[in-house]
């Protein structure tokens, strides 16, 4: 098909479509009229049946829980699935130049401190998760992005340890892996898959929520790991892994 | 203005459908990808905003103030997540497209119609 | 009975975190020892609770959440017998694939199995899922699985290009149906299936209903691969390994329609309920997507592609039945679900092994050269029989009850399309045996266009293993029509499928369902009509088979009138599958929008 048939064919369509569009909003209620019971029901009761003042973690964590543990393993397969589609074993890698590499004070100055800011943020974003805004995706987005700024205002060495799949495999399987277990010991205990059994503590102190700070963890452990293990995956493909010989620096 | 932000998720829809069919360049196209999936959250976050109401953290404030739905913002984390999977996964199919043809048009990978 | 549906998903899902994390120090056979055992306990399980799904409902409720005063809270599996039935099929698949590529596959990629448990895991959940935004979440699972396993074989572009086309187009059609979630959700502040079906049977469905319904539809249908969405299956079919192909052909993206029927079932069956408008759009839908399947199947000498384009056209029909919006129809769907899944599956382990023997899938370049392997070539033909529908083999039977559907509606016009769509595909596939196998037809032939580069397989494989499992998967997949009792049971769950007001009364109030009556345990009768079909499609099946081996000695008037007549929509067809990705998103754009009108046309008002 060429690009005029395309496009002979792409406009109607979206005016198609946006009539629709136009149509069901007609239909919605007006913008602040949120009228289900759903929400208001679970902001009643998440806090007193859970103890966790984050009631959108709470609803994450436990009410639906389940859905999480399926977000989770989609960024677990995607991250598999670019191992396996950018793996590569016959194509020469380039090395990546080293000259090109600047050596500015300020950047490493700056850079160290923004990678200890960020890091101390997301770690506090992860662990008061459920019980001021925040969670434990949120945190580990943020502790992920801290580290791989590491390797932007560093060399390859600081960087090292953070692509050692050696260690961030294992890590995945414990964070993916251990959502399912929580779940898991629930269904052997005789209740409900996911059920909270932990106890559960007072709200607005970090020890609440029973179960939803184990899967908090859990979650926020996946996810920093497999932020790292796409990052490293994509560098991959064009730096050569680290030999003994990259001595200079 | 009630519906403002309604018709602000249709037009980001529609507008992302079209980057991804005229798209020139894999990269841009899982952008648009993104673009499009960028007006679900806009809807559901819509949808849930109740008038005065607070966010749905209850630490320090009383419970029983009006809030906004918790719900709708929980989905909408997870369709985030569902959009970083897919991102990571078509930016790897160009980095191999490239690899093989030299080119990240996506007219332009056909090995196999008809 | 309630703890086993967890199980269904948490086995494969565990198994997959645990051994993809201790891929580096784990020996090579006990990986492949952990996850087939893995994908058969799960297969196990399933049969287990089919059997209890027969007589009550089994309702899981996650997190203890169960419903307060008739409002749900949480997130709930609700499994009927078509459900369990549909994750035991599915566990059989993915087993026999597993095994399959025990030795199928080249030595290195050890993730493979990790994303084939995974693809497992979120069919399970989506065939038993009873939340709306939960079944969102299991169809981008399978969908993240699925887009890396197609592109596999990175060597080659065809791999790239196809599972490119797949990942866009059906995440697209992932977040229409998260856009289609937010309206519903907004008009009945619910996401539990049952729920929202109870909120809509009061009070008018204006537009906002209909709009949502044509988004959330569209979205299992693109996965569905119905025409004009199903653009992005040649090419992904064509280009991903053989046991991948038979998890997605066989099993995948039948369950996209099973997941639309649901949604009917339980949520729009209240406001739409009483005319049979979307389900007639359905049963067009239906229709044309098996012609047009079973023409471009005809058109193909890649073998994995013409199947890819003879899953379609079964979907086609499979989606006919599910339109007719009666038990028998839906029996018939589900009947021709479990079949097919199986008999697609073998052909294309049999693909599989003309690979791995000489190194290409092209119907032209193996002309004769499957002589003298009696077991491979009695295993495709018989295969192909059981896909066309020849009496009281295969997929007969489900074929047969859909024509009982539709004579009961009055719509016994469709049949006779719906059987030439399956001569067509199964003519196609019997063509590309006979010429394999025995050596028949030309060596060349320019209708059926340009030949695919493929690599030869790199290494060693055990045969006769490959060759067992297809036998099975083939074996299994025509006895269906057999099974004594299966055609009961079948209908009954679809019945049971159908009850909206009990399904609801029963996930929302713990209402049990009434006692189930007691099935005989004997092979379904069909109605002469059928047998005359299956026949007739046996026929024209064998005849244009026939006719497209020996294309040059027909007599030179008709192939003359032929050329004329069919030589520029053939070259119309080949440009609409252009394999390009935007062209792909343009017809979704259409279709979405074209659904969308004809629904607002029929149902306002």
């Amino acid at each position: 098909m060429s690009r005029r048939v395309r496009l002979l064919l792409l406009g109607p369509a979206l005016l198609g479509l946006g009539s629709l569009f136009a149509w069901a909003i007609a239909g919605l209620p007006a913008f602040g009229d949120y009228r289900g019971p759903y929400g208001f029901v679970l902001n009643r009761l998440v806090v007193p049946l859970r103890h966790t003042t984050n009631v959108v973690m709470g609803v994450n964590f436990d009410v639906r829980g389940i859905d999480t543990m399926g977000e989770e393993f989609i960024l677990y397969a995607s991250v598999v699935g670019v191992t396996l589609l950018l793996r590569d074993e016959t194509r020469s890698r380039q090395v990546e130049r080293r000259t090109r590499r600047f050596r500015s004070d300020t950047v490493r100055l700056v850079g160290v401190g923004m990678v200890g800011a960020g890091l101390l943020i997301g770690l506090w974003l992860m662990a008061f998760g459920y019980v001021s805004p925040g969670g434990g995706f949120q945190g580990g987005v943020v502790a992920a992005g801290a580290i791989v700024l590491l390797y932007l205002v560093g060399n390859h060495r600081d960087y090292r340890p953070f692509r050692s799949e050696r260690v961030l495999d294992p890590l995945e399987a414990v964070g993916t892996g251990g959502y399912v277990v929580v779940g898991l010991a629930a269904l052997v205990s005789g209740a409900a898959f996911l059920t909270n059994l932990f106890g559960l503590g007072t709200p607005g102190l970090l020890r609440s929520g029973g179960s939803i700070p184990v899967l908090n963890w859990a979650s926020a452990i996946a996810v920093t790991v497999a932020m790292l293990l796409l990052f490293a995956e994509f560098l991959e493909t064009y730096v050569v892994p680290l030999e003994p010989e990259d001595a200079d620096s | 203005m009630s519906y403002l932000p309604y018709a602000v998720a249709a037009w980001i829809c529609l507008v992302g459908i079209a980057g991804i069919a005229t798209s020139k360049n894999l990269i841009h196209l899982a952008i648009c990808l993104t673009v499009t999936q960028s007006s679900s959250y806009v809807l559901l976050l819509s949808v849930g905003y109740v008038r005065h109401g607070k966010a749905p953290i209850f630490l320090g404030t009383k419970l029983g103030t009006t809030a906004v739905d918790p719900v709708v913002q929980a989905l909408t984390l997870t369709d985030i997540v569902v959009s970083v999977a897919v991102i990571a996964l078509i930016l790897a199919l160009a980095l191999d497209a490239h690899r093989l043809s030299g080119t990240v048009d996506p007219d332009h990978i056909v090995d196999i119609s008809g | 009975m309630s703890w086993i549906p967890p199980l269904l998903v948490a086995i494969p899902l565990l198994t997959s975190a645990v051994t993809a994390g201790l891929d580096h120090v784990t020996p090579r056979p006990v990986q492949h020892a952990v996850v087939i055992a893995a994908s058969a306990a799960t297969t196990s399980l399933a049969f287990v609770l089919l059997r209890h799904a027969e007589s009550h409902e089994v309702v899981h409720w996650f997190g203890g959440w169960a419903p307060r005063r008739g409002l749900a809270l949480g997130i709930d599996f609700a499994v009927g017998p078509l459900a369990a039935g549909m994750c035991a099929v599915i566990g059989l698949v993915v087993t026999l694939a597993l095994i399959y590529s025990l030795t199928f596959m080249r030595a290195s990629p050890r993730l493979f199995d990790a994303l084939m448990l995974v693809a497992l895991g979120a069919m399970c959940g989506f065939a038993m899922s009873g939340d709306l935004f939960n079944l969102f979440v299991w169809l981008e699972l399978m969908g993240a699985a699925a887009y890396a396993l197609t592109g596999f074989q990175v060597e080659r572009l065809g791999p790239v290009q196809g599972a490119v086309n797949f990942a866009i187009t059906n995440s697209l059609g992932g977040y229409l149906f998260a856009i289609g979630i937010a309206l519903i959700y907004a008009r009945t502040g619910s996401l539990n299936l049952a729920q929202i079906g109870n909120t809509l049977s009061h009070g008018p469905a204006g537009g906002l209903v209909i709009v949502a319904m044509t988004l959330l539809l569209c979205g299992f249908l693109i996965k569905g691969a119905v025409v004009p969405f199903h653009l992005w299956a040649a090419d992904a079919y064509a280009v991903a390994p053989a046991p991948v192909c038979a998890v997605l052909g066989g099993v995948m993206t039948d369950i996209g329609l099973i997941g639309g029927a649901r949604l009917y079932w339980t949520v729009f069956d209240a406001p739409f309920g009483q005319g049979h408008a979307v389900g007639d759009v359905l049963l067009w839908l239906g229709m044309v997507t098996a012609v047009l399947a079973g023409t471009m199947a005809f058109l193909q000498r890649h073998l994995k592609r013409m199947l890819a384009y003879s899953v379609v056209c079964h979907i086609g029909i499979m989606l006919a039945g599910i339109g007719l919006l009666n038990s028998a129809g839906l029996a018939g769907a589900e009947l021709m679900f479990l079949g097919h899944a199986l008999l697609t599956a073998g052909l294309f382990f049999v693909a599989g092994i003309l690979h791995a023997d000489h190194g290409v899938v092209d119907e032209l370049h193996l002309r004769g050269r499957g002589r003298g392997c009696w077991a491979t070539a009695a295993v495709w033909f018989a295969a192909t029989f059981g896909l066309v529908g020849t009496p009281y083999v295969g997929i007969y039977l489900g074929h047969g009850s859909i024509d009982d559907g539709a004579s009961e509606l009055g719509r016994g016009w469709v049949l006779p399309l719906l059987w030439l769509g399956s001569a067509l595909a199964g003519g196609a596939l019997l063509r590309a045996g006979a010429r394999i196998f025995l050596g028949w037809g030309d060596s060349d032939d320019s209708l059926l266009g340009k030949a695919m580069e493929e690599d030869p397989l790199e290494r060693d494989v055990q045969r006769p293993l490959l060759v067992a499992v297809a036998v099975t998967a083939v074996v299994l997949g025509l006895a269906v029509s057999v099974v004594p009792g299966l055609g009961q049971r079948a209908e009954y769950a679809a019945v049971r499928f159908e009850d909206r007001s009990g399904y609801a009364a029963r996930v929302l109030r713990d209402h049990p369902f009434a006692a189930t009556p007691r099935l005989p345990v004997a092979i379904r009768h069909t109605s002469l009509e059928s047998l005359l079909y299956g026949a007739s499609a046996t026929i024209l099946a064998l005849g244009l088979a026939l006719a497209g081996l020996y294309r040059r000695r027909l007599p030179r008037a008709v192939s003359v009138v032929a050329r004329r007549a069919l030589a520029a929509p053939i070259h119309l067809l080949r440009e609409v599958h252009s394999g390009v990705v935007g062209d792909y998103v343009t017809w979704v754009a259409v279709g979405t929008a074209f659904v969308g009108g004809t629904f607002a046309l029929l149902l306002h008002g």
